[in-house]
């Protein structure tokens, strides 16, 4: 039954993520409410492992997400699931409508699309920051003063342009570091 | 027959592997492999799969291989092209997490994790303010920010409903415009 929600869920994403990884983040925050899959905690550690490794994003998160809900074979399924439309969609389109990018109702859907799925994603990251920068008791949330701060100067540094071809990787490790010796 | 298959597979494991991110960060490798390399495509046609891949649904990574494969090997070109563009991801991610699952509980870890999601939480905020800024355009794009983050927030509105609206409302306002423009010249 698990596998027949994963192919289920996965296909969906994996129609309805445009614009690439980071936009299937809202769906995958999505199964944190409806299944036990994960805890939205476990899925800020799936983020910051799939941010950090090889490989496109959105797959590692598949890849991940797959193997928390149900193991290996949980892993390829939810993989599988999430390239099956697309591999679909793109050879029609490769065989048919070589033109596609350039087609006008392509574009003003796409412009509609650009915004919202911007939009969606805030609504996912900031969800992510409620659990990361606040210590939850129940219903109450209590801000974590040093992570909100860690948050800030490193958003500020992210901001600066010497800095912004320092590989993400690397801003993942001094918040490793950061948190073991402030024991966050 | 066999040989372009293998050749499709072990470019894109390759690529897989190298791209960091995916993304534009892809650009570089891919054209190593599939313009200088083999000469399946040209820098040109490769941008413009690129572009396609960007608006079809999926992992744009993705799509790209799958688009390229199918071109030079039909649909098991494809398939083939996509399974060694995603293995690297599978065979990596799988080890990684079940090496943490066994580790996850030692407390150094705890707080390196703890430390490591703020950070996310920087990064993640700083990839939303680079995509609203490309994004929107006018005073369209701010509002139909608005109106999705306003809809993810208070509405039970499924995620999958917000987009097919979205790309919707984006050809009927362009109807919209051009039909306007249209009666002023």
């Amino acid at each position: 039954m698990i596998y027949l929600h994963l192919f289920y869920e996965f296909f969906k994403i994996g129609l309805f993520s445009v614009g690439g990884g980071m936009a299937t983040i809202p769906f995958l925050l999505d199964l944190t409410t409806r299944y036990d899959w994960f805890t939205t905690g476990e899925f800020g550690n799936m983020v910051a492992i799939s941010q950090s490794t090889p490989g496109p994003v959105g797959i590692n998160m598949a890849t991940y997400a797959g193997f928390q809900a149900a193991g290996i074979s949980g892993s390829l399924l939810a993989t599988l699931s999430l390239v099956l439309p697309a591999l679909v969609i793109i050879m029609v389109i490769a065989k048919f409508m070589k033109n596609f990018s350039d087609n006008p109702i392509v574009k003003a859907a796409f412009d509609g699309i650009r915004p919202t799925v911007a939009a969606l994603i805030l609504y996912a990251v900031l969800e992510l920051c409620k659990i990361s920068l606040f210590t939850v008791t129940g219903t109450t949330y209590i801000p974590a003063y040093a992570n909100i701060i860690i948050c800030i100067v490193f958003f500020g540094l992210l901001q600066m342009k010497q800095l912004k071809r320092i590989h993400p990787l690397v801003w993942i490790l001094a918040g490793a570091i950061l948190g073991v010796v402030f024991k966050l | 027959m066999m040989k372009k298959l293998w050749e499709l597979y072990v470019s894109f494991f390759k690529i897989g592997i190298l791209t960091f991110g995916g993304g534009l960060a892809m650009l570089p490798m891919l054209k190593r492999e599939v313009v200088d390399k083999y000469k399946w495509t040209t820098e040109e046609e490769m941008l413009d799969i690129y572009a396609i891949g960007q608006c079809t649904p999926g992992i744009i990574a993705v799509n790209t291989a799958t688009y390229i494969g199918f071109q030079q090997a039909g649909v098991l070109g494809g398939i083939i092209a996509t399974l060694g563009e995603v293995t690297p991801s599978i065979i990596i991610i799988l080890l990684i997490a079940s090496a943490l699952k066994e580790y996850m509980d030692t407390p150094v870890l705890l707080h390196a994790f703890a430390g490591i999601r703020v950070v996310v939480c920087a990064l993640m905020l700083d990839t939303v303010v680079m995509m609203a800024r490309k994004g929107i355009k006018d005073k369209i794009g701010v509002f139909l920010f608005l109106a999705a983050f306003l809809l993810a927030t208070f509405s039970p509105i499924p995620t999958a409903l917000v987009i097919v609206l979205a790309a919707v409302f984006g050809v009927i306002y362009a109807r919209f415009r051009s039909k306007k423009g249209g009666d002023r010249s």
